[in-house]
């Protein structure tokens, strides 16, 4: 089955600094910038609800017509957002776990600075291979 | 070199597993390699206040780092929401990890609401650093004041963190205490503001206190930043 999902990790400062496109649907041409329109319209909903829970895995917080947003949130309120249409919340969990701690080891490169482009390209594999693995 | 030899090699950082953290670093290394910093850094600029703002700098960059790792290692990917989870967050665990013991003690400031005071009686940083009379307050427990800033700004709880020397009767060597002052927005509990956004989505615009009100103004301000 085809599916769509858009992958997203956004900084503190609500700038994003890692994106995928992981969906096996067909591209359309405006679906890029959908998907991050739907994502930035999900950051309010998230700044609420962050502080609601101690819980990083905030499940679905919010939906366009059949596409849900799911959202992550790290200790340093790093956003790990997922935009997808399957409903498979197990997979979707196990899938944020791991890419957390993908994040963490990009975070702990002392030459990394926090809050700016993850451009690994060893990351963008790995986050591709777990996106095929659990989504 | 320590290891070499029995670590397993990885070709990325990625394929090799987090640290367990249970292996520890020798203090003289440490010692050393503090030691160089802040001699470093000596060279770098022309008063005080700039040498411990740049190792504040250094230690901010850790605090940020230590957040993230040991809330996924140590509290099983928990956040810390409230302001004294986060303080006790500090004091135990995070001190466990950086300095091998829980802190020696976190009190309330009793001048302000706002103010907490981690107090260390030989904080490590200091153990091997007497500061000479001409360099006044300076104070090398700048750099543990920066761990506490980079925990407390990324988790949310942004506040000026500082670090003293408090002489203690009978004794020679003055403990450190850094000093907490949280920002004003973050006085104005969590829940509290929760109640108050709730409300306000009710369309029940609750009248609040002045004083209460502009603490809530601020954080608006600064939640959208």
């Amino acid at each position: 089955m085809a599916n769509t999902a858009c992958f997203m990790i956004v900084a503190r400062n609500d700038i994003p600094i890692y994106e995928a496109e992981v969906g096996s649907a067909a591209k359309r041409e405006d679906a890029a910038q959908l998907h991050q329109f739907i994502l930035h319209a999900a950051l309010d909903v998230v700044q609420d609800l962050a502080w609601t829970t101690s819980a990083m895995f905030l499940k679905s917080v919010d939906r366009f017509n059949d596409l849900v947003v799911s959202v992550y949130v790290t200790a340093g309120h790093t956003r790990l957002m997922l935009l997808h249409d399957s409903r498979n919340e197990d997979g979707i969990k196990s899938f944020f776990q791991e890419v957390h701690e993908l994040y963490i080891k990009i975070l702990l490169n002392p030459l990394y600075l926090p809050g700016s482009r993850i451009t690994s390209t060893h990351f963008d594999t790995k986050v591709r291979a777990l996106a095929r693995k659990y989504l | 070199m320590i290891g070499v030899g029995k670590m397993k090699q990885y070709s990325n950082v990625l394929d090799k597993p987090l640290s367990k953290g249970k292996q520890e670093v020798s203090l003289s290394a440490f010692a050393f390699l503090f030691s160089e910093l802040v001699q470093y850094n000596q060279t770098q600029v022309d008063n005080i206040a700039e040498l411990e703002r740049r190792l504040e700098d250094a230690g901010y960059a850790v605090g940020s780092r230590v957040l993230e790792l040991l809330c996924n290692r140590e509290k099983g990917n928990r956040r810390e929401t409230r302001l004294l989870g986060i303080l006790s967050f500090v004091h135990s665990t995070v001190w466990k990890v950086l300095f091998g013991k829980v802190a020696d003690s976190l009190e309330k400031g009793t001048e302000h609401e706002d103010e907490y005071m981690i107090s260390e009686k030989e904080l490590l940083v200091n153990r091997f650093i007497s500061i000479p009379k001409d360099m006044g307050t300076f104070n090398c427990g700048a750099f543990v004041a920066g761990i506490v800033k980079g925990v407390l700004d990324n988790a949310g709880f942004p506040a000026v963190v500082t670090a003293h020397f408090v002489p203690i009767e009978g004794q020679q060597r003055p403990r450190t205490t850094i000093l907490i002052k949280f920002a004003d927005e973050v006085s104005i509990s969590t829940s509290l503001y929760m109640t108050y956004l709730y409300l306000g989505k009710l369309n029940l615009s609750p009248v609040l206190p002045t004083s209460i009100h502009a603490q809530v103004l601020k954080r608006e301000a600064r939640l959208s930043q």
